[in-house]
């Protein structure tokens, strides 16, 4: 094997001299690059700080008791607050969320603790991406087929149904996700001691996996706050009080887009609060459950 | 001794009767739940389909293809297709926008830039994925409007409204070109975390394999990392595509909403209306059942379209995750 | 025949960094026994963490150097230092001078993209690109730098391939991915890739870890014949190995150089006991 060194003088050559020719060319390449990136980065960073400016400038002026309480005065005066859209903000994410949350665990328990492989789990993971991906607009249209028509009037329950749909397939993904990375010797453990399967991911495999599944639920739930669409065609919104689980109510993000639309300044002005308290409620939500989330599994350690 | 042998055995039949009866309950629920997925995807079809059979019976197939919006009792007449064509054009300026950026921060993110920067950038960037789509409407609407207005339009306008026909018109700011850009906004933290997700994929061997020939960071990027996760990062793309002509409320609030044949953009900077921000618009206002089947209508399109680019889009992603998790076994 | 790159002075003094360049060739006969790698207090660190700690070892040109110890030990790493790819792992650096040639790598206006195409390195687990043919997998650094003459990629793919000594198995079926591979023959795949870029230094992390016997005799052969042409520091945790291909051996335990010396001395009679319990196998 003398070649090697015959070869390595023959071609080291001509090597060298690409190498030297084009090695300004990819040095420049390689920071045009890395510019380009960093531009992007803060282009991208650019929208975020100028939208929580503006929400933060124009919406804290509008926020007062009376905003935060009272069913809004007549139109263009600049009285009365966003009382309504708080409650039905709460009533509804709140319902859809009993709905959702729980379905969703199960679902996802489903998936990855009894049926790994087969046709049913299969079709169930197929159909939670499928859903996923609907725009929320679509999902709108089951609650006002499936239960605004039937009972002929808009009501909570058809805007918490819709919402529910757009929650559980995230709550399913999380939940069969974060169950999977539980290590496996946990569950045998629980089964060399004789326990049932119902226990072991109960009592075992679930409260090791609580944290990602509680952080997912938040996730789900703070992207059902934010959603107009749906309810539009569901609670339909209104400037009263919540009346019942069967009649129409109003939404933060509904209220928003209404008044968004008015030529008023002053129902800008309550535009800009409410997406101020929207924010702070979905920012308080997610604080508040990773909060309660360390402090269980603190409890748990000791 | 015989006793008490008989009596461990009535115990541990005992609990063998509850254990079974304790676990088929818990069965029955979660396969429930599993069920109770599949029930609701059933329902999004059943009422799609039934809201829009009206229409579908009293225009037929060309209710696609029309261009007429016409309300008033009598006169009915309703066809999707300038809507088809915005929705399009709008998805299409987002993600000409979007996708390089969103590739060029992943990249920064997870290849270029220091864990102490990257960890933030990234937590920033989920932060922008978490903001309701109704802010960013709203901000777009009041503030980023006038942006695009004086420094994109005007300037346009001002240079070309003599040779230029579409550009006669003294621009607004609401138009298709800014709800393309805004969507852009608005699927660039979603694209680029997934784009993340995808390359973290890549094992650092193949790094360091470029790396260890001279190349730079980005020859690395270009040999090692693109290759390896191509379908991943166009799956990536493609999921924000299905948002971005799904979106609703930001699109309403922007895009100058015209309706009928002038609703068919002549320019990027014609005002226009997507399938779902005509639901959106006309929901509450509906006159007739027809008119409200042809809303429906127009959220079955929009279904059928997001479903084709969502399935595409998972199975590219998924097919990326599980070769390389494959490789990683060996 | 060595071949000596040096920086041109006349280029150096009319552009101001030069330096950052790649260097021009100059071949001149030099002959006379050096040190190709002069390694000079080198440390090291994984944050605040010193994983080698003043390390100081000449290797001499065209001989094959072993780094042996326990695992754990910094032999890895140290390797890693020679052509700064240690610093690629997020939060590590390194300090001291490696000198190659009369350069300092860690210098101020040195760029390590240079260092590493003129020192090859072949890792633990080959790692051939997975869409790249076998052609194009040798001839992935040809073309990152700018190669664009097919005759002449073809030429040095072909003799890279030779000299790796996988030529005959492969010359069919270069159009197959490297994947399709054995194990072994995607090692001598990417020696192959590293030796096309001629290298004049070749760092070779465990490279027979992850293969059958077969796959492994056929590597210790091949660094026994390249060593003729290639300065080859090679760390490996099997001293077997060690005594059966290298002519010098650098002993390491916890970061520490503890006995460097020719493969003979160090396995025969080695002069600190730290060695001898080691080479003897009371340890590691």
């Amino acid at each position: 094997m003398t070649s090697y060194s015959n070869s390595n003088k023959k071609y080291s050559k001509i090597l060298h001299e690409t190498v030297n020719k084009n090695y300004r060319k990819r040095m420049i390449i390689n920071k045009l690059v890395t510019v380009f990136a960093i531009v992007c980065v803060i282009a991208a960073i650019i929208p975020l700080g100028s939208i929580l400016l503006e929400v933060v400038k124009n919406g804290a002026s509008a926020i007062s008791l009376e905003f935060l309480t009272q069913p809004q005065g007549s139109i263009g005066s600049g009285r009365g607050g966003v009382g309504p859209a708080i409650q039905g903000t709460i009533i509804v994410v709140g319902l859809a969320s009993l709905i959702g949350a729980p379905v969703g665990v199960l679902a996802g328990i489903y998936l990855s603790e009894f049926a790994k492989e087969g046709k049913f789990a299969d079709s169930v993971r197929f159909f939670n991406d499928v859903l996923t991906g609907l725009p929320s607009i679509v999902i709108g249209i089951v609650g006002y087929v499936i239960i605004v028509l039937a009972i002929g009037s808009f009501s909570v329950f058809a805007g918490a149904i819709s919402l529910s749909i757009i929650m559980i397939p995230i709550v399913v993904r999380v939940t069969e996700e974060t169950l999977k990375i539980v290590p496996y010797s946990l569950r045998e453990a629980g089964h060399s001691l004789g326990i049932s399967k119902a226990r072991i991911t109960l009592s075992i495999v679930l409260p090791s996996a609580k944290n990602g599944i509680l952080t997912g639920i938040v996730i789900a739930i703070s992207r059902i706050a934010g959603e107009t669409a749906p309810l539009i065609m569901t609670i339909l919104g209104t400037s009263l009080f919540f009346t019942g689980i069967t009649g129409p109510v109003d939404a933060l993000p509904l209220r928003i887009w209404r008044l968004a639309s008015q030529p008023y300044e002053s129902a800008h002005a309550f535009g800009w609060g409410s997406a101020l308290v929207l924010i702070l409620m979905i920012l308080a939500l997610s604080v508040g459950l990773r909060f309660l989330a360390q402090r269980r599994s603190f409890k748990v350690a000791i | 001794m015989t006793s008490n042998s008989k009596n461990h055995r009535n115990i541990s039949s005992l609990f063998v009767m509850r254990k079974k009866r304790g676990d088929r309950l818990f069965y029955g629920l979660v396969i429930g739940a599993a069920g109770y997925t599949l029930l609701m995807v059933a329902l999004v079809a059943f009422s799609v389909t039934r809201g829009s059979i009206d229409i579908f019976s009293a225009e037929g197939i060309g209710f696609v293809f029309q261009s007429n919006w016409n309300a008033v009792e009598g006169r009915e007449s309703f066809g999707a297709f300038p809507y088809i064509i915005g929705t399009l054009l709008s998805s299409a300026i987002a993600m000409a926008i979007g996708v390089p950026i969103s590739l060029a921060i992943a990249i920064f993110i997870s290849e270029i830039a220091p864990p102490r920067i990257g960890t933030p950038l990234s937590f920033i960037t989920e932060l922008l994925a978490a903001v309701p789509s109704i802010i960013y409407g709203l901000w777009a609407l009041f503030v980023f409007r006038f942006w695009v207005r004086d420094l994109i339009e005007k300037p346009l306008y001002d240079v070309f409204h003599g040779s230029i026909p579409f550009f006669a018109k003294t621009p607004f700011g609401l138009d298709i070109f800014t709800a393309g850009i805004v969507l852009a906004i608005m699927i660039i933290p979603i694209i680029s975390s997934i784009c993340r997700e995808v390359m973290r994929v890549v094992p650092d061997s193949q790094r360091e394999a470029a790396y260890s020939l001279g190349a730079t960071r980005w020859e690395t990027v270009r040999m090692a990392v693109f290759p390896y996760v191509k379908s991943g990062l166009v799956g990536a793309a493609m999921l924000g595509l299905g948002r971005a002509v799904g979106e609703t409320i930001l699109v309403t609030m922007v895009i100058g909403n015209v309706i009928g044949p002038g609703a068919i953009p002549t320019s990027i900077f014609s005002q226009g209306q997507t399938l779902a921000s005509l639901v959106a618009n006309e929901f509450n206002e509906a006159s007739s059942d027809l008119h409200l089947s042809a809303l429906i209508a127009l959220g079955a399109i929009l279904l059928v379209l997001t479903m084709g680019i969502n399935i595409v889009a998972r199975l590219l992603v998924k097919k990326k995750i599980k070769v390389s998790s494959g490789a990683k076994s060996q | 025949m060595a071949i000596e790159e040096t920086f041109d002075a006349k280029e150096s003094m009319t552009e101001g960094h030069s330096l950052t360049r790649e260097p021009r060739i100059n071949e001149t006969a030099e002959s006379t026994e050096r040190f190709k790698v002069r390694i000079e207090n080198v440390n090291g660190w994984y944050g605040s963490k010193r994983a080698i700690k003043d390390v100081n070892l000449n290797v001499r040109e065209k001989t094959v150097t072993a780094f042996i110890g326990p695992s754990g030990c910094g032999k890895t790493t140290l390797l890693r230092c020679l052509n700064r790819m240690h610093e690629m792992t997020p939060g590590a650096h390194a300090d001291g001078r490696v000198v190659v040639d009369g350069i300092d790598i860690y210098g101020k206006s040195i760029d390590p993209v240079v260092i590493r195409r003129r020192i090859g390195m072949v890792f633990q687990k080959p790692n051939p690109f997975p869409t790249m043919s076998i052609f194009d997998n040798v001839a992935a650094g040809l073309r990152l730098n700018g190669m664009r003459n097919k005759t002449i990629i073809r030429e040095i793919v072909e003799e890279s391939l030779k000299n790796a000594a996988l030529w005959e198995e492969v010359k069919n079926e270069l159009e197959k991915p490297g994947m399709s591979l054995s194990g072994g023959q995607q090692q001598r795949l990417c020696i192959a890739r590293a030796l096309a870029m001629q290298p004049e230094v070749l760092l070779m992390d465990e490279p027979t870890s992850s293969l059958d016997p077969i796959g492994s005799s056929k590597i210790e052969e091949l660094v026994r014949t390249l060593k003729d042409s290639v300065t080859i520091i090679i760390v490996t945790h099997n001293m077997q190995q060690a005594a059966r291909v290298s002519d010098f051996t650098a002993f390491m335990y916890l970061g520490d150089l503890i006995e460097y010396g020719s493969t003979n001395q160090i396995f025969m009679k080695p002069e600190k006991e730290l060695t001898e319990r080691y080479i003897s196998g009371k340890f590691g």
